[in-house]
């Protein structure tokens, strides 16, 4: 049951960071929309690891058995590759706004 | 052996690549050449290698992770190695190419082998994110605020592109466990969960490919760019968004891949057709002119995907071969643009300016670009005697053999629309009167490389044969 409402939390902060997206209009607060959309991909995995282990298939004494260890794997990895992406697109907006600063002096 | 042939395919431009990034300057154009030619190499080797499957570190694959080597990604990685190459010696002879250059293109070189060669959609999603990666740092490369901006959008319309297609790996991994390419393909069912991942990783992926109406990125990166990006952008990098399209909707999907859904494929890609056409049509410079262009061909592309799709789900047609047609497709789309863009570029550089009114006489002056250029309009437009003439020949037997009489006129009409903008450009050559204007001097090898680029379309439509009956 609590899988469900980690999965349909983890859609819901996907959908809060494509509106977000949608509607700003300032770089930031699209990186940070999408980041938060990253978010909730990684909670759906992460959600999804804790699910792999099943209630019912396993015995009472193992219910405390560790989850899948494939989705928090990929969590990791994605996790370097957003913040990478996130690094990049920092330094584009930070150079643009030495541009927008220069042509303001002129 | 064949294991350090597909290690080194991705391994060797990655090396070099970073050496050429800590080397002093006068070494780098000397390491960025040595990686380069080695991963040209390599990359020709491997088209003659026999198809295979390799799980690296010997893990087994519901765990480890697979590298398929078959008769589509032998082929992609073989045109990459030599449109690449070709554009690696256009970008030597550019003085206008910096240093940083070299590293951004072998490791985006490094990054499509691996997006090629993998089995994995999780892999899958990182080498495009790699690529994504070096891609948007190359466009950056252009030192104006304009291709700064260009740059930062498509940045973030690749990275929600990506998000999106990560969710689709989260949904596919939560219904099957899964991640290996042959074993979803196999268990694939119909449920919502899994035509949700197939939306979602679509339109990750459409955004990626600049497909109508997520195209708004693409005419402002790859016209501002640096000539040698812009060609690597238009050529190959979109190539490798499609080739996921077609992994996904062919193979991995393919149960739920039905004649209504390749219909929503269908009318995206003739909306870019024509949206694509008309705005090359109207534009009044020579690059975005050719960017548009992509966006036109791209809907070409999808559109054949879209019969494949269909022919697939109908089963009225033989289709164990249907992948070599949109392989072709794309090698001679790439081929053509490459050229295009190369000898644009040069004619660019030659006339200080990006204005149609203004080129005149620089394209007078550049004859053998503007052959280059109307090889590639030929091409991209399918008249006979080149690659694109036998790959709409394709398109259009299999349109009619289908009875999709919609898709084939909509097909015929994009090739007119290509004569037409294209012809709108090589006008400009045969004007009697054109003002006269001091020409900036620019190597003719540059003008040469576009025409081996454009030479290849064209012999490529003679040795057709060995590709459609050999692999």
């Amino acid at each position: 049951m609590s899988v469900w409402i980690y999965s349909l939390c983890a859609l819901g902060l996907v959908l809060i960071g494509l509106y977000g997206l949608v509607r700003s209009h300032h770089g930031l607060q699209q990186l940070l929309s999408i980041n938060v959309m990253g978010s909730g991909v990684f909670m759906l995995l992460l959600a999804l690891a804790a699910r792999h282990a099943p209630a019912d298939a396993v015995p009472q004494a193992a219910r405390h058995a560790p989850a899948d260890a494939v989705p928090q794997a990929l969590v990791l990895t994605g996790i370097v590759v957003a913040i990478s992406a996130l690094a990049l697109g920092l330094a584009l907006l930070r150079r643009l706004a030495s541009y927008d600063k220069g042509a303001s002096h002129d | 052996m064949t294991e350090w042939v597909m290690a080194g395919l991705v391994v060797w431009p990655l090396i070099w690549g970073a050496l050429t990034l800590i080397l002093p300057s006068r070494w780098v154009l000397f390491a960025g050449a040595l990686g380069a030619l080695g991963t040209l190499a390599l990359g020709v080797w491997v088209v003659s290698l026999p198809p295979q499957i390799m799980t690296l570190g010997n893990w087994p694959t519901p765990l480890g992770l697979s590298w398929r080597l078959d008769g589509i990604s032998q082929s992609l990685i073989g045109l990459t190695a030599v449109v690449g190459g070709l554009i690696s010696v256009y970008a030597g002879v550019d003085k206008s190419c910096p240093s940083v250059f070299w590293g951004l293109w072998l490791g985006a070189w490094g990054a499509m082998n691996a997006l090629f060669l993998t089995a994995d959609v999780f892999h899958f999603y990182v080498t495009l994110e790699l690529l994504t990666v070096s891609a948007v740092a190359m466009v950056a490369l252009t030192p104006s605020a304009a291709a700064t901006r260009a740059a930062f959008r498509y940045l973030v319309v690749s990275l929600t592109g990506s998000m999106f297609f990560l969710l689709g790996v989260a949904l596919l991994y939560g219904r099957y466990g899964v991640l290996d390419m042959a074993i979803l393909s196999e268990q694939m069912t119909m449920d919502w969960v899994s035509a949700l991942a197939l939306a979602v990783m679509t339109i990750g992926l459409l955004a990626k490919t600049a497909v109508f109406p997520l195209h708004s990125w693409l005419p402002q990166a790859h016209s501002e760019a640096l000539t040698a990006v812009s060609a690597i952008l238009s050529a190959l990098v979109i190539k490798t968004a499609f080739y996921g399209l077609m992994r996904l909707w062919l193979d991995v999907f393919a149960t739920l891949a039905t004649v209504s859904a390749s219909m929503v494929l269908g009318i995206l890609a003739s909306a870019a057709i024509f949206w694509g056409g008309y705005q090359a049509l109207t534009t009044s410079r020579l690059k975005r002119l050719v960017a548009w262009s992509t966006v036109a061909q791209v809907g070409g592309l999808l559109l054949a995907l879209a019969l494949v799709v269909q022919a697939q789900a109908t089963h009225s047609v033989q289709t164990a071969s249907l992948w070599q047609g949109l392989v072709w497709l794309i090698g001679a789309h790439a081929l053509a643009k490459s050229a295009w863009f190369l000898a644009a570029g040069t004619v660019q550089k030659r006339a200080g300016s990006d204005y149609l009114t203004q080129i005149g006489f620089a394209m007078q002056h550049s004859p053998i670009s503007v052959f280059a250029m109307t090889l590639a309009v030929v091409s991209l437009s399918g008249l006979p005697f080149t690659m694109g003439f036998i790959g709409k020949w394709w398109l259009l037997s299999l349109a009619w053999e289908l009875q999709a009489w919609l898709w084939m006129l909509v097909s015929l009409l994009g090739s007119l629309l290509t004569l037409a903008y294209g012809w709108r450009l090589l006008n400009l050559s045969l004007m009697s009167r054109v003002w006269p204007q001091p020409l900036n001097p620019v190597s003719v090898s540059k003008d040469w490389v576009a025409l081996g680029l454009a030479l290849l379309a064209v012999i490529g439509g003679f040795g057709s044969h060995w590709f459609w009956e050999g692999i």
